[in-house]
């Protein structure tokens, strides 16, 4: 089959746009670095791709907060297109910024319609942090989970992250409910590096086919990029590199 | 209509920033703040209605979870608030992205929006404290002012400008009044210089605009010049002159010239120097200084600073794609009483913090990852703290040279010219006063980064498509220093109006020195125009055509049709009036330390790995994003807790390739304050020494200078960097390691009531080095217990300038001195043994000598070791020296007992010692020559002592 094609949506700010791309390669996926100006003009259309990823970065600076001007684009200028993408059937996986971007756009946790259900919030500590956290993932404790982005993977994986606004914070503590309830939690922190509630790193949505994090999985899908490679040894592929290819295997089976 | 719209945390919502402030209060030694809440405040003029401006705050501005909004003035908790507003002119890097989002929601009337910052400070606090609290932490005259007082404005915003040709009597005036416009017009030129340009108007029979005037000033600077490295020296040493006609091409150009490494593709020319990487590409490495403004605005300089040598690594060649970044910076003393910083300082721990959050805003924001550096103290540096921030760079091979053809369009792209950023070249080349943040306020700015980026992404897709035949970015000197670089030896004709402004009310000189950030120029084939702006225009950059380059050697300037500048460009390029200057140097007496025998180190030990130099650095580490671009290797921090000093970092900038990228730096200036030769010596064989210790080896490896030094006007401190740069030639001829780029910032004195002070003469070395295979990385870290640790290298008496003399309160005289021939030996064997996979771990010995390099390596691996001095290569029998003296060319190695045989067969020739080995315990347990045991002490102990000083 052929491979599938996968946009990597870039904007003013975007940074991790090339190793973000360079996963989903090595995973057999096609990507295409797609500029958010050229949907906005219909120069390129969305319907033409099986995978949306919005990479990390600094969108606009984060100019007034994190991922909100590029969610607020989206908002006006996307909407309709994003939500009928996702409606049938594809996948979209937002990370650090791409993250940050879904959830002020309301598109993520989407529980209700198109509404800002949690935020993403300044670390505890009020700096911006790079460093290699543990991350619980939920698949060990559950049979039928709903990501398809996170099938299979070990209980717990070891990513970076590199964020300033990470504390993840639902609106209200029936949000939290809902998502524990609808098996929405993907990720958490094993030792929480910046305040998040219910140490969430990352979540997806009610279908199960819209991911977002914090940590950053294209920076772990090499052994090289492991911090401890030169005394725990080298493997060829990191704990990240399994996410890209749930979601390319995803889509050579059901798309 | 002007809408103030006011956002702030909803109440139980954990407030960090206002944390940190609070934080910060306590530094000033103020302990009755309780509470300080931040708000951010948007005052939005224009066509705006009330709903649309709640629309604006509801759905944009306020986080609906955690904030919430008002319109006009909100109440804030009792006690204390202040605005903080930016200065009219000074970017405001919200401003531009926030209105975009506001059109995005369909609303299009703003006019113009700015950014305010509003503390509420609780507590009982006296009217000084709050005084201080606001000049100390909260805000910049500078930059910023506090709201109310409005009217304090320097005028940098103005309004419509009407043209009116300035020109400057220079045909009438005599020296002293020559002297005069020079100082008047912060043109920084000598008398000499001064002449110069009165006799070549003199021969035009008209008086120069004050354009041209301007104009020469800039090309002549210090900064663009390098007159002193370029000039005529008379050097005295020891009663002996010498004349040292061009002091660079004498010594650090020389080295590269006469080793003629095929490799080396382009040195001292372009922005950069280039050398290949393999079939397909080649790698460019920049490091530059951003001193001065740093000193001011340590946030703003040192954005900045990083900002503009990322652009020079886009204008280098036809634009390099720039892969990381490295910093290096030297501060005064953290702990420094607030009464003893000279007056118009800013507190060493104030700039420290502020230019770690420049070079992190910057820095993570263009996406290039930070992933090596050093940071230095000294108390010489509080009034001029110096600020080296570089870029490595790759580029295809076939774009690594530039050539501008006449006829060509000269097309601005990027940040629109503003009045920020005006004489910084000149500026930079002077000495900082008490009243340099009032004079030369103008001078600072704060960068865009996003604006950098966006040009960044842009730029290079026009280059792969061969748009432009050539690129320079403006840096200092703006326009006058990128179009008169370019237009050299062909001529070139800007029409100044055509340049787009951030605002309106700038004259034609403004424009035309403006250096106002993220914009470079590109030299385009007209039939390439077209092509070449629409990619611009697809991703929201801004490219306009300025002017053309001409065949009559002529730089040519009109504002409105209006000619405002006509010179020749052989003149202005090769009119300079070389420098004559003496210098002399005699070899300083300093104290000597006496040292008593001793039968336990542990203090020594814990009060060096405590020592501001030696701690850990991993409070500023972890703020810069090191990770992104997924190509880091060899991480800054390493070892079982990810918190370990590495040595040189290593990228490898291709995902389906294996070669690497090795970057390190030298420097110390502790070494310099006895003779420089051997500063410039030591600093040479520490950044090789990295580059080995990782696992590289110096086969394509090559090196930069960047000398910052105090007024080289005075012969004493000239004589210094006499010294250093003849340390550079011998040591880099003698090691094979060729010099590509390098840098000088001179002028870094201070005034403190009258009186001069200088930095210390401080010489970074930044080798790059190509590693042909990154999964034979080591890091420094400690692996296994019962492995092997060798000291490689001999330790001889060479206390001058060690880190154990300073925390003695001396200096001592006998620095460190190179032995090339032994080194090499060395550096060669060692780099074979790491190709063989026999070093499982190696660090370098620096500052601290053996005893803080074993100690590292012992409590990053997590492990404790048991080892003696009796076998360390060396003729002094002495537990100290052994320990603590910083000789060259020395290192840790960790090597697996079974390939002991193999190892030692191989160290053959080179001094090496079995020290001992890894015990597995948490002890740290050192005999010395005698047999005693003189250092005893958990790693935990150790490393705890490391970590506190910037546990911040």
């Amino acid at each position: 089959m052929k491979k599938p094609k996968v946009i990597i949506l870039r904007t003013a700010g975007t940074n991790c746009d090339n190793e973000t791309a360079a996963a989903f390669r090595m995973a057999g996926g096609e990507p295409e670095f797609v500029h958010i100006n050229e949907l906005a003009r219909a120069e390129r259309s969305l319907k033409d791709y099986q995978i949306l990823a919005i990479p990390g970065g600094f969108t606009y600076g984060d100019d007034i907060a994190s991922g909100k001007i590029l969610a607020n684009e989206i908002k006006y200028k996307l909407n309709e297109d994003l939500k009928n993408f996702i409606n049938s059937g594809k996948l979209v996986i937002g990370i650090c910024n791409g993250f940050q971007a879904l959830v002020k756009a309301g598109i993520l946790p989407g529980l209700d319609n198109g509404v800002m259900e949690a935020t993403l919030s300044f670390n505890d500590s009020g700096s911006f942090i790079d460093k290699w956290v543990e991350l619980k993932s939920h698949s060990a404790d559950r049979i039928a989970q709903r990501c398809i982005w996170t099938k299979g993977l070990p209980e717990t994986i070891y990513l970076p992250i590199a964020h300033g606004e990470g504390k993840f914070i639902p609106r209200d503590s029936d949000i939290l409910k809902r998502l524990r309830k609808n098996d929405q939690i993907v990720f958490r922190y094993i030792d929480n590096p910046n305040g998040s509630i219910d140490d969430i790193a990352g979540i997806c949505d009610t279908t199960g086919r819209v991911l977002g994090l914090m940590p950053h999985p294209e920076r772990h899908s090499l052994g090289t990029q492991h911090p401890r490679w030169t005394r725990e040894g080298l493997k060829e592929y990191g704990d990240g590199f399994a996410i890209f290819k749930n979601g390319i295997d995803y889509v050579k089976e059901k798309l | 209509m002007e809408w103030k719209i006011e956002i702030k945390n909803r109440k139980g919502v954990f407030n960090p920033l206002g944390n940190g402030v609070k934080k910060d209060i306590l530094d000033l030694g103020i302990s009755s703040v309780k509470k300080v809440d931040v708000s951010h405040v948007f005052i939005i003029s224009g066509d705006i209605t009330e709903s649309d401006a709640k629309r604006i705050a509801g759905e944009l501005l306020a986080d609906p979870i955690t904030e919430e909004y008002a319109i006009g003035p909100v109440k804030g908790p009792k006690g204390r608030v202040v605005e903080i507003a930016y200065n009219p002119g000074v970017m405001d890097p919200v401003e531009e992205s926030a209105k975009k989002a506001i059109r995005d929601m369909g609303i299009y009337g703003v006019k113009s929006l700015r950014t305010e910052k509003k503390y509420f400070i609780e507590g009982k606090i006296t009217e000084e404290d709050f005084k201080n609290i606001c000049e100390k932490l909260l805000y910049n005259k500078v930059i910023q002012h506090v709201a109310k007082e409005r009217s304090v404005k320097n005028g940098l915003r103005g309004s419509a400008y009407k043209f009116k040709l300035i020109t400057v009597d220079m045909l009438g005036a005599d020296d002293k009044k020559l002297m005069n416009i020079s100082k008047s017009g912060q043109l920084f030129l000598n008398l000499k210089e001064m002449q110069e340009i009165r006799k070549y108007f003199r021969k035009l029979g008209r008086n120069p605009t004050d354009c041209e005037l301007e104009t020469i000033a800039q090309t002549w600077s210090e900064h663009c010049g390098h007159k002193t490295f370029r000039g005529i020296i008379e050097y005295e040493e020891e009663g002996k002159k010498r004349i040292i006609d061009n002091l660079l091409k004498n010594t650090i150009i020389k080295v590269t010239n006469e080793l003629k490494k095929p490799w080396c593709v382009s040195v001292f020319k372009d922005n950069a120097g280039i050398i290949r990487f393999d079939e397909d590409d080649n790698i460019c490495f920049k490091v530059e200084t951003h001193n001065h403004p740093s000193a001011l605005e340590p946030y703003g300089g040192a954005g900045t600073g990083i900002g503009g040598v990322i652009r020079d690594i886009l204008g280098v060649g036809l634009a390099a794609k720039p892969i990381m970044n490295t910093d290096i910076f030297c501060f005064g003393l953290p702990d420094a009483e607030h009464k003893k910083v000279p007056r118009g300082m800013l507190h060493p721990k104030r700039i420290m913090k502020g230019v770690v959050s420049g070079v992190r805003d910057y820095g993570n924001r263009m996406g290039i990852p930070t992933l090596n550096g050093a940071v230095l103290f000294d108390e010489r540096y509080t009034g001029n703290p110096l600020v080296y921030c570089g870029t490595v760079g790759i580029m295809p091979k076939n774009k690594s040279f530039k050539s501008t053809r006449p006829g060509e369009l000269i097309v601005a792209v990027g940040g629109r010219t503003g009045r920020d950023g005006i004489h910084g070249a000149t500026f930079s080349s002077g000495e900082l006063t008490h009243e340099s943040g009032t004079v030369s306020g103008g001078a600072v700015q704060i960068g865009n980064p996003i604006t950098e980026k966006k040009v960044t992404d842009t730029l290079l897709k026009a280059r792969d498509r061969s748009l432009y035949t050539a690129i320079t970015d403006c840096g200092a000197g703006g326009f006058s220093s990128a179009v008169g670089e370019m237009g050299q030896g062909i001529g070139a004709e800007v029409d100044l109006e055509k340049a787009p402004l951030k605002y309106q009310g700038l004259n034609y000189t403004e424009i035309w020195i403006s250096e106002a950030q993220e914009r470079m120029v590109l030299s385009v084939p007209r039939e390439n125009l077209a092509e070449l702006l629409d990619i611009f225009r697809k991703e929201d950059v801004e490219a306009v055509v300025i002017g053309c380059f001409t065949s009559n050697n002529r730089l040519k300037l009109r504002y409105n049709g209006n000619v405002v500048c006509d010179l020749d460009m052989g003149f202005l390029h090769d009119g300079t009036p070389r420098f004559e200057r003496k210098a002399v140097w005699s070899k300083p007496v300093h104290k000597e330390c006496r040292y008593k025998t001793k039968r336990n180190f542990n203090p020594d030990l814990l009060k060096l790995l405590s020592s501001w130099n030696v701690c850990s650095k991993e409070w500023v580490i972890r703020q810069y994003d090191h990770e992104v671009q997924g190509q880091s290797v060899l991480k800054p921090l390493v070892g079982v807790k990810n918190d370990g000093p590495g040595d040189a970092s290593i990228i490898r900038p291709k995902f389906n390739s294996k070669k690497g990228i090795i970057i390190s730096n030298g420097i110390n200036p502790r070494f310099g304050m006895i003779d420089p030769y051997l500063m410039a010596g030591s600093v040479i064989d520490e950044a090789l020494r990295q580059v080995i210790a990782v696992g590289g080896s110096l086969k394509r490896t090559a090196i930069l200078d960047n000398f910052c030094w105090g007024n080289t006007d005075k012969p004493d401190r000239l004589g210094g960097l006499v010294r250093a740069s003849f340390g550079c030639y011998d040591t880099a001829k003698a090691y094979g390691i060729p010099f590509i780029s390098g840098k000088d910032s001179l002028n870094n004195e201070y005034s403190v009531h009258g009186k001069s002070v200088s930095i210390p003469g401080t010489l970074l070395i930044s080798a790059i080095s190509v590693m042909d295979d990154v999964t034979k990385a080591i890091s420094m870290d400690l692996k296994e217990k019962g492995d092997l640790l060798y000291v490689i290298g001999e330790t001889k008496d060479e206390m001058g300038g060690s880190h154990y003399n300073l925390i003695n309160n001396c200096v001592g005289n006998n620095a460190p001195v190179v032995d090339a021939k032994k080194g090499s030996r060395i550096f060669d064997k060692l780099s074979e043994a790491a190709d063989f996979g026999l070093i499982r771990a190696c660090h370098d010995l620096s500052e601290g000598g053996m005893a803080v390099a074993l100690a590292e390596m012992a409590f990053s691996g997590g492990s404790g070791i048991k080892v003696s001095l009796k076998e360390a290569p060396s003729q002094v029998k002495k537990d100290h020296v052994i320990l603590f003296s910083e000789s060259n060319t020395r290192f840790i190695a960790e090597v697996r007992k079974e390939d002991k045989k193999k190892f030692e067969t191989l160290m053959k020739g080179a001094a090496v010692g079995l020290l001992g080995e890894v015990s597995g315990s948490k002890d740290f347990e050192v005999y010395g020559v005698n047999g005693d045991k003189i250092i005893d002490i958990s790693i935990d102990k150790l490393k705890e002592a490391w970590q506190k000083p910037l546990r911040w």
